[in-house]
């Protein structure tokens, strides 16, 4: 603060996080505001890095799945299918249909609690603690069937390569249909509130604006990209899984700030209704999964999905063993970082936790370890490096690491 | 002097309060909780609270002014409780009723406000200093109509005791009628003044973790709770002794309808807490000064006219 006194300004400081009550995982935004306006934000993510990329590269194929189910809490089953769709491309395996019907539908179900999720924590983040507890009631209730399906409430473990690994009998179908209509009225009455009521259209509406043009030079993706008009969807422009086969609009919204992202993810909750609708009538019969092999050709590949958040890409390199060589996940929500200290700038104090949420933030899918050098330089450490920088930090403080051996690894080449 | 005591301490005065104060957080608690579909905590729950909080280490910051951090809740809770001393609760008279008190109550009623401001200030944390100037903007915006809405009612009854006040209306209980415009929006400011949601602003937990209050702990933080609570018992005592003086004349139906009648405040309260988001500083400010002020101002003038008008 002494700085600013110097030159005169009455600017304050303020940080949010990395523990913050509006937070649900930890990264540091340090907010500079001039009265209640921010004038300028710093996003520090980065608290949640875990390695699950290094790890996936000492496990085989049947493992990594497992792990990369753990990439994401909220959607992990679109992470699963990335992975999967893109060693089944690597091997020239096609599923059956009946797993690429059983795969939208879980995939729905997740878009539909991910998204009822959403609701509720911004609800919760502009002080609408009513709504929160409403959509987190009914967000029980999808679990409640993904749990029937999968034996899971969330990390549902359905995808395996080749296929699902469990089955949809009629009487969860029946369960789900009596859902799904129970739903219908709920998220038709959350559009008619979020159109309707004005305190909730007051706090929402002009908040975090990113124009269409903004919106594609930051490379938004997923709602918030939508919420400015532009017609992205993985589901439609690259469909998979059984996606070719059922049709799927994409909804857009010209308001371009919260508000738009609001009405384009509840108005995306009722397409979602419709596809598992569909997937129910039209439920091919037949096997569930086909024989992988566990060796995987050498090759590589890039896998999309249409995550709740947005686009999930995936690389994935193999080198002809059972053990993968590198795996490379894009998480939606580290796209639509990018456009968030834009988001920020000129916006009042008490609109910036809601701004924070509207991009549905999920930190530990996007923190990677990438070495900052004085702020300016950023570099990309390799296996060994690391390895180095590791002993070195360690030498300093007494302790020598370097006589333990680990593993040679090969780097294959193309 | 001895019944006079009992009075102010006992009954009707701040044992009263302090029991009240908790039977209506709880209610409050619960009656949100069933509005949002939830269940609710058990009866016993915010003496539970308050009896955790006096039983917890406190701890001072090291930057705080001590003596200031210390004493603001107890001048908070005083204040409050000095306030409950002029609102009639058995019977047309309070226990301190004298010409003029009105003034005193809109007076005591400012200074848990001001404490709470200090509060932040002398804490000397980020979030604390945000919610400290938080609730003093807050301040400028409800304090003028919920003064007028309250003012309006005194100059038909043309008293300034809220006793005054509520012996006149339950004599003439068709003059109510006229104030209820001046009623909603009292009902709407005092949501302000005691900053509950819409008007939560000062604390607003997701963006300044708990404003003003966020480096108080243990007894101290529950002595603030408490006159939090016991501001709210005064504020629905006193909506409903000037815009609701129903009476019956019998000492145990009157204190009976005032409990009805204080709950029926706080109801309408826990209603418009669970219905609405936060408002935002600036909306917050332009709803006070452009929508409720004029209501009150018009209620004003259209009290002093019936009171030219009608000669009373």
């Amino acid at each position: 603060m002494n700085e600013n006194e110097k030159k005169g300004t009455n600017r304050i400081v303020i940080p949010i996080g990395p523990q913050h009550p509006s937070l649900k995982e930890p990264g540091c935004f340090t907010i500079v505001l001039e009265g209640e306006k921010v004038v300028d934000a710093h996003i520090g993510i980065g608290y949640n890095h875990r390695g699950l990329e290094k790890a996936c590269e000492s496990r085989n194929y049947i493992q990594t799945l497992y792990l990369i189910e753990r990439v994401c809490g909220i959607c992990s089953h679109t992470h699963s299918t990335a992975y999967c769709q893109g060693i089944e491309e690597l091997t020239g395996l096609s599923i059956p249909k009946r797993a690429a019907y059983i795969r939208v539908i879980v995939a729905e179900l997740e878009r539909l609690h991910s998204h009822l999720l959403w609701l509720g924590v911004a609800a919760h983040e502009i002080g609408f603690d009513t709504l929160f507890m409403y959509t987190w009631r009914d967000r029980e209730k999808v679990l409640d069937i993904l749990a029937d399906v999968c034996g899971n409430r969330v990390n549902y473990g359905i995808n395996t390569i080749g296929g699902v690994r469990r089955d949809i009998d009629d009487e969860m179908l029946k369960n789900m249909s009596k859902v799904l209509d129970f739903l219908q009225d709920q998220l038709k009455y959350y559009l008619d509130l979020a159109l309707t009521e004005t305190t909730l259209s007051a706090r929402l509406a002009g908040i975090g604006k990113l124009s269409r043009e903004e919106a594609l030079s930051f490379g938004a993706v997923g709602p918030v990209a939508r919420a400015a008009g532009i017609e992205e969807d993985i589901r439609v422009i690259e469909p998979y899984a059984a996606y070719p086969e059922i049709p799927v609009k994409i909804v857009t919204d010209t308001h371009a700030d919260v508000f738009g992202r609001t009405i384009v993810r509840i108005k995306e909750m009722l397409e979602s209704l419709e596809i598992i609708r569909f997937c129910i009538k039209n439920l091919p019969g037949g096997e569930i999964a086909v024989k992988a092999p566990r060796r995987i050709p050498a090759g590589e590949v890039i896998s999309r999905t249409e995550a709740p958040r947005g686009e999930n890409i995936h690389y994935i390199r193999s080198n002809g063993t059972d053990i993968l060589d590198r795996i490379r996940v894009r998480a939606p929500s580290e796209a639509n970082w990018h456009g968030m200290r834009h988001m920020l700038q000129g916006e009042y104090l008490a609109d910036v936790p809601i701004t924070i949420a509207a991009i549905d933030p999920c930190y530990s899918c996007t923190d990677r370890a990438i070495v900052v050098n004085s702020g300016s330089k950023t570099e990309v450490m390799d296996w060994q490096a690391l390895r180095q920088f590791g002993i070195e930090w360690h030498k300093k403080r007494g302790i020598d690491l370097s006589a333990i051996k680990m593993p040679e690894r090969k780097i294959y080449s193309l | 002097m001895f019944s006079a005591l009992i009075k102010i301490f006992f009954f009707p005065g701040f044992l009263f309060m302090a029991t009240y104060s908790l039977f209506l957080e709880y209610l409050d608690r619960k009656v949100y909780a069933r509005l949002q579909n939830r269940i609710g905590p058990p009866w016993y729950q915010p003496l539970a609270d308050l009896l955790k909080l006096l039983g917890k280490e406190t701890i001072i910051p090291a930057g705080a002014n001590r003596r200031m951090f210390q004493t603001l809740p107890v001048i908070s809770l005083c204040a409050t409780a000095s306030a409950f001393v002029y609102v009639p609760v058995l019977g047309k008279a309070s226990s301190g009723a004298f010409e003029g008190d009105l003034i005193i109550v809109l007076y005591l009623l400012t200074v848990p406000t001001v404490c709470l401001f200090l509060a932040g200030w002398y804490s000397r944390g980020v979030y604390a200093t945000i919610g400290s100037v938080r609730t003093l903007t807050q301040m400028f915006a409800y304090e003028v109509p919920l003064f007028m809405a309250l003012l309006a009612p005194a100059l038909i009854a043309k008293t300034w005791s809220v006793s005054g006040m509520t012996e006149f209306y339950s004599k003439h209980p068709l003059y109510i009628l006229l104030n209820i415009p001046a009623l909603f929006v009292a009902l709407v400011a005092g949501q302000g003044k005691l900053e509950r949601a819409p008007f939560d602003l000062p604390e607003a937990e997701t963006e300044i973790v708990s404003g003003a209050l966020v480096e108080y702990s243990g007894k101290l933080l529950a002595i603030f709770k408490m006159s939090v609570d016991c501001e709210l018992v005064l504020i629905a005592s006193l909506i409903s002794a000037i815009f609701m003086p129903f009476m019956t004349g019998i000492a145990f139906l009157d204190f009976l309808l005032y409990l009805i009648k204080t709950i029926a405040v706080l109801l309408f309260l826990a209603l418009m807490r669970s219905s609405m988001a936060r408002l935002r500083m600036d909306q917050m400010i332009g709803f006070c000064w452009k929508v409720l002020t004029p209501i009150a101002v018009v209620q004003i003038i259209l009290n002093l006219v019936i009171r030219g008008g009608l000669a009373l």
